[in-house]
This record gives structure tokens, C-alpha cells and sequence, in this order.
């Protein structure tokens, strides 16, 4: 293959391996079909539409490609959830509603090389044998809506789309269906009632996953964009030549958006589980700015528990032997930090430095959950407004040191008592929060210490800000 | 008992906005017609409700906001009722019911941003185009200048996060925005006609 420049400024680090971003900032490329065929594009299509349905499902199975949305699920896997002699159209819907704080991946494919998704899916499409498909596009993206949609109409010019693609007999259509500014809308099943016209509440699941009862109540498969775009790769390279590469339990690349208090924050395509977080923070994105140390990692989005960067951790050696080492040891890969109480989630790296106040940060994400919560279970509903509360009384100094223990216990009783993951995502971060950086929400409460009875006034006064019981 | 008006008259009330003279006023054509019936079409037969978005897209786009009585028709045109649209306007944070200005600033206001400046600067588009920062809040995020030229809604993340603070003008992003970057904009996006 010829050789890639790309924009002066932002050529990839040596270290990263780029395939779903290779032409993503690539010197004269643009959206067009004509540019992405000049690439190689949609020749994998004309492989994958000779070979029998079920075969693309299984070489999708053995790659071993795992769903890069958060959740990690295998994508082959829950391909093969469609009930068995079902007779109700298929759905295929694609998760381009990347609203997790910190992740910006799924922004540059649809921007930027458009039809390396429209290809994927078009391939996942047949595996599934769905002959409708909706792009389900954040609202925040209205350019990238245009592109998609001219991009569909290019590819049906060229026949990779509508009916009888590549004579194949094979019809599929495929939509760009805007949202509007909900976070929810990324949770599968509130994606699905956003299409059907409905407010997207999440349904309840188990025991029907929407691989068996989905859109307009059939079987749906939701699939996010970057694993889309994994979908090309494994069927272009193989599916065992795709397992063969990175981590044993997640293979393939993965691409890491890093974003705060670093010298080069920014996104990278990386091969699962070869670097680590430090290798990661500090020779790729250069380490934290002058004068300043990190503090601490948000390793998966913002929903992903917190990370301090100097607690000790404990991992044991293959022999039985137990090692201490930092968060920068941790392998980049999908499980790896999961052992230690995160997630890696979605890919999006949030770092700050030691100039930053950690009650501060909980209060920001706590007003994030508190507007996005979509306001159908009473603990997400109640709940999460009554953190912000607390998290910014304590920041404004008016909070006392049982506030801290009450906000954790706030996040305890939401935590699996919701109808979708929500209720995790919003009570993890107050959880890590409150329990690894304690002393600095305590440190916020002196300031009503410091009334304790000096005089008969503040004794008076502290009656009413501390409960005594 | 409060004096507050119930969801629904809140919903109907007039909420009058200097942006109005920007855009045209919602009336009923045979094009508007014509439009929505094509994206209806997108939809597989008998669920039509799920042009709800894709409309409510349409005439936003047109006329910058979905006024009272252009929820009956979208109802009608996709043979819905106009509660069930009134539901879905209500929900999204990205439907306005009242209209903005000419130039809409989205300013990010979630972790990464406000890590990079964000909140310092969503103050100084505020004190540019005349909005009072404090008009601001969760029942009114949007706020619109005196003369109607612009408005501004903090929003959360538009998934920029690396390259922050990120302000949206209409449709376009723009990163690693400065309060110089602001001066600029403003200037420029005044002089357009």
C-alpha cells in the first residue's frame, strides 16, 4: 500500500497502530466514495457478500472482537442472540450517539471516513441479515449527519447499497436518525425507544435483550461505530489473524481519547494491551504540565471509577508472589484495569494534575448526571439531584463531615436499583470520589468545624448545620 | 399550593424571544407538508411515529424553535397525538420551546471543558453578547441577547473532549476556543448579513 502522510501537526505517534483511524487527518482525503475506493474500500464487502451469512457471523466470533461502546460485550456473540427460526424482519442500528464525557472517537470516523462505517455495516447488516438500518446520530453532529447521508446516497449510486447489492440478491436500506441532546439516548434500549418516536426511557432488560425483542419489537442488533468498523477489519485480515493481535481477551486496536491535564492530549489508536497507562500518559501524550504532577485517572469515561496515580496497588504474579505497582502499570487493554475496581469502558482517558481539586470535579460530573438523568426511576431520578446538592454544599465550604458518608450512601442506594446501567454510571464516580479522596472533601468541611462553641452564638448556629444524633 | 402553571400550559404559554424576527413564523404549507411526508416514507410502514425527531429536526432547523402549534401538526403528520409529541419536545434537551437567536452558542460545560477553561469562558460569552450568566438555569438553560442576534445554552459533552474548550455556533465546532477566538467569532458571524 502506498505510503500515508498526514497533516503536518498531527501525524500518529510512532507507537500507535492506526487502522480504523488510518485515514483520519491523512494529507488530501476527504468523505468521498471516490477516495475511500482508491483506498481499498468496500472491496472487503465484495468478500464478505460471497460467503454465506453464517460464516461472517462465525469469523466475527473466532476474532474475538469485543463491542468498543463501553460495555465490552462480544460483537459475534450477540449477533447470534437472534432467536433461532425467527420470522420478523431484523433491525441493525448503529451507536453513533458517543455521549460518554471523555470518549471522542466515533466523531472523527463519521466526520471524517464516513463510508468505512457505512462499509462495516453494510457487512454487519448481512451477517445479521437485517434489510433496514438506522445510524442513530447525536445531535451535537449535524454536519456529520449531511456526510453520512450524502455518503448513503453515494453508495447506492455504486450499488453497495438498496436493492440486490452487488447481484447478490441481498436488499438493505440504511437511515441517519438524529437525536437530540439526551445521554440516555447512547443506552441501547433508550436508543431504540428514541427511534420508535417514543421519550427514550430504557426498558427493561433481562430476560429480552433486544437481540430478540427490539426495534418496533423485533429482533435488534445495536451496535456501536468503532465496532462497526472492527467488523471491516476482521473480515478484511481474518478473524484469526485479528485474534492473534494484542490482548488475549480484547483483541485488535483500540482507540484512546486522552483529555485533561496533559501536554498532548488527543486521540490514539493503539494495539489492546501494548503499552500501559503510564507508557500511554507519559511518552505518548507527554507527560503532565510543567511543574505539576498527576493526581489522578478517569481510565473509561466519565461513568468509570476514579484512579488515584499514587495508590499502591496489588497484583500477584503468575508464581503466587504478590507485586505492588501504580496505576501506570496497567496494561491498556479492555480487563486489565477492571481488576482493580475501573473500567476502561468506552476508551476515554480523563487525567488531572495535582492543581485540581477533586470535590470539584464530583461536583462537575454530578450536575452531568443530575441533568441527564432521563427521570424514569425515582433513585436515578431523586437521587442524583440530591448529590449535586450535597457534593456542592460541600464545595462551597457549607457542608459537614458526615456530608461526605451521606453522599457516598446517596450513590450506594442508586447503584442496581435502576432499569438501565445509569444508576451504575453515576454512582461509581461519587463512590471513587468520596472513598479515595477523602481527606480532601473532609478538608472542605473545616470550615464548620472551625465554629465549634467558640461562643454561645456558633454553638447555636451549629445546632442547625450538624446533625448531633 | 404553588402558584405554578402546570407542564402543559407551561408548554403552550407564549414565550416571546427577540430571536423571533430571525425566522420565518411556523404556518402549514403544502412544501412543509410535502417534506415531512418524505421522512415519514423513510420509516417502515405503521410506525410513522418515528418521524417524531426527524420532523421536530425539520421545523427547528426552519424556524428555530417548535412553537405551540406546530406540535398538533406534527402529531398529524405522524399519526400520533399531540401529547405524545408535546412528551417527546419536553425530553430532549436539544428541542427549544422558545426561540433563540440568530447565532445559537453551545457552550461545553462538562469535565474535559471545564478542566480547560470552559466555565470561565461560557462568563465571558455572556458578558459579550449581554446575557446575564445568572438568567441561566436548569428550567431555562437558554438565554437570548436583548437584540436577538444571539443566544447561548450551556450543553454537555459534544464528544471534543481532547482538544477543549469547545463552543458550537449553529452547526459548527469550534475547539481549543479563547476569549480572543470569541472576539473574533463574534465579530465575524455579526458581519455576515
Amino acid at each position: 500500500m502506498s505510503e500515508i502522510t498526514y497533516i503536518r501537526g498531527r501525524e500518529p505517534h510512532p507507537r500507535e497502530t492506526r487502522r480504523i483511524f488510518r485515514n483520519i487527518d491523512r494529507e488530501g482525503y476527504n468523505p468521498s466514495i471516490k477516495c475511500f475506493m482508491e483506498d481499498g474500500g468496500y472491496e472487503t464487502l465484495k468478500k464478505a457478500i460471497k460467503m454465506e451469512p453464517a460464516d461472517v457471523v462465525n469469523e466475527v466470533k473466532k476474532s474475538g472482537l469485543r463491542g468498543r461502546g463501553g460495555a465490552g460485550f462480544p460483537t459475534g456473540v450477540k449477533w447470534t442472540f437472534i432467536p433461532k427460526g425467527n420470522t420478523k424482519p431484523v433491525y441493525l442500528v448503529c451507536n453513533c450517539d458517543e455521549s460518554e464525557p471523555g470518549t471522542f472517537k466515533d466523531r472523527f470516523v463519521v466526520h471524517q471516513d464516513p463510508h468505512q462505517l457505512l462499509e462495516g455495516m453494510i457487512i454487519a447488516c448481512y451477517a445479521v441479515q437485517a434489510h433496514f438500518g438506522v445510524i442513530y446520530m447525536r445531535e451535537e453532529f449535524p454536519e456529520a449527519a449531511k456526510i453520512m447521508q450524502n455518503a448513503i446516497e453515494e453508495a447506492k449510486k455504486k450499488k453497495f447499497l438498496g436493492k440486490n447489492i452487488l447481484k447478490s440478491g441481498f436488499d438493505l436500506e440504511i437511515i441517519v436518525h438524529r437525536g437530540a441532546g439526551a445521554y440516555i439516548c447512547g443506552e441501547e434500549t433508550g436508543l431504540i425507544n428514541s427511534i420508535e418516536g417514543l421519550r427514550p426511557y430504557p426498558r427493561i432488560k433481562p430476560p429480552f435483550f433486544p437481540a430478540a425483542i427490539g426495534l418496533y419489537g423485533c429482533p435488534t442488533i445495536v451496535n456501536n461505530v468503532e465496532s462497526l468498523c472492527q467488523v471491516r477489519q476482521v473480515l478484511m485480515r481474518g478473524g484469526e489473524a485479528f485474534a492473534a493481535e494484542g490482548a488475549q481477551r480484547s483483541p485488535g486496536t483500540r482507540i484512546i481519547g486522552v483529555s485533561g491535564d496533559v501536554r498532548r492530549p488527543g486521540y490514539y489508536e493503539i494495539i489492546s494491551g501494548s503499552i500501559t497507562y503510564g507508557e500511554l500518559l507519559y511518552d505518548i501524550c507527554g507527560g503532565p504540565k510543567r511543574g505539576r504532577k498527576f493526581k489522578a485517572i478517569i481510565p473509561g469515561g466519565a461513568s468509570a471509577k476514579v484512579m488515584r496515580c499514587d495508590e499502591v496497588l496489588k497484583d500477584r504474579n503468575p508464581d503466587g508472589t504478590v507485586r505492588e505497582m501504580s496505576v501506570f502499570d496497567i496494561p491498556l487493554d479492555l480487563d486489565s484495569i477492571a481488576k482493580f475496581g475501573s473500567m476502561s469502558g468506552s476508551g476515554g482517558v480523563i487525567v488531572m494534575d495535582d492543581s485540581r481539586s477533586m470535590p470539584k470535579v464530583l461536583n462537575n460530573l454530578n450536575r452531568f448526571f443530575a441533568w441527564e438523568s432521563c427521570g424514569q426511576c425515582s433513585p436515578c431520578r431523586e437521587g442524583n439531584p440530591w448529590m449535586l446538592k450535597l457534593s456542592t454544599r460541600i464545595c462551597e465550604g457549607k457542608g459537614s463531615p458526615e456530608d461526605v458518608d451521606l453522599l457516598k450512601s446517596v450513590a450506594d442506594n442508586i447503584c442496581g436499583r435502576t432499569v438501565c446501567a445509569f444508576g451504575e454510571a453515576c454512582s461509581w464516580p461519587t463512590q471513587a470520589f468520596t472513598t479515595k479522596f477523602r481527606e480532601e472533601f473532609l478538608a472542605l468541611t473545616k470550615p464548620i468545624n472551625a465554629l465549634k462553641a467558640h461562643s454561645p452564638e456558633t454553638a447555636e448556629a451549629r445546632k442547625y448545620l450538624i446533625r448531633e444524633d | 399550593m404553588s402558584e405554578q402553571p402546570n407542564a402543559i400550559d407551561a408548554l403552550t404559554a407564549a414565550k416571546p424571544s427577540p430571536g423571533e424576527k430571525y425566522f420565518p413564523k411556523f404556518e402549514v404549507t403544502k412544501e412543509l407538508t410535502e417534506e415531512a411526508a418524505k421522512l415519514v416514507a423513510l420509516y417502515p410502514e405503521g410506525k410513522e411515529q418515528s418521524a417524531v425527531l426527524p420532523i421536530i429536526h425539520m421545523i427547528q432547523e426552519k424556524h428555530g424553535y417548535i412553537c405551540p402549534e406546530a406540535m398538533p401538526w406534527i402529531a398529524e403528520m405522524c399519526k400520533s397525538t399531540p401529547i405524545h409529541v408535546a412528551g417527546v419536545v419536553t425530553f430532549y434537551p436539544g428541542i427549544h420551546t422558545s426561540c433563540p437567536g440568530k447565532y445559537h452558542f453551545r457552550v461545553c460545560r462538562t469535565i474535559a471543558c471545564a478542566l480547560s477553561g470552559g466555565e470561565e469562558l461560557m462568563a465571558y460569552i455572556c458578558g459579550k453578547i449581554g446575557v446575564d450568566p445568572a438568567s441561566l438555569t436548569d428550567e431555562h438553560p437558554m438565554a437570548v441577547s436583548p437584540d436577538g442576534l444571539w443566544s447561548i445554552e450551556p450543553v454537555e459533552c459534544l464528544a471534543n473532549c481532547g482538544f477543549g474548550p469547545n463552543v458550537m455556533i449553529n452547526d459548527t465546532l469550534y475547539s481549543q476556543v479563547t476569549p480572543k477566538m470569541i472576539d473574533k467569532l463574534i465579530s465575524e458571524y455579526s458581519k455576515k448579513d
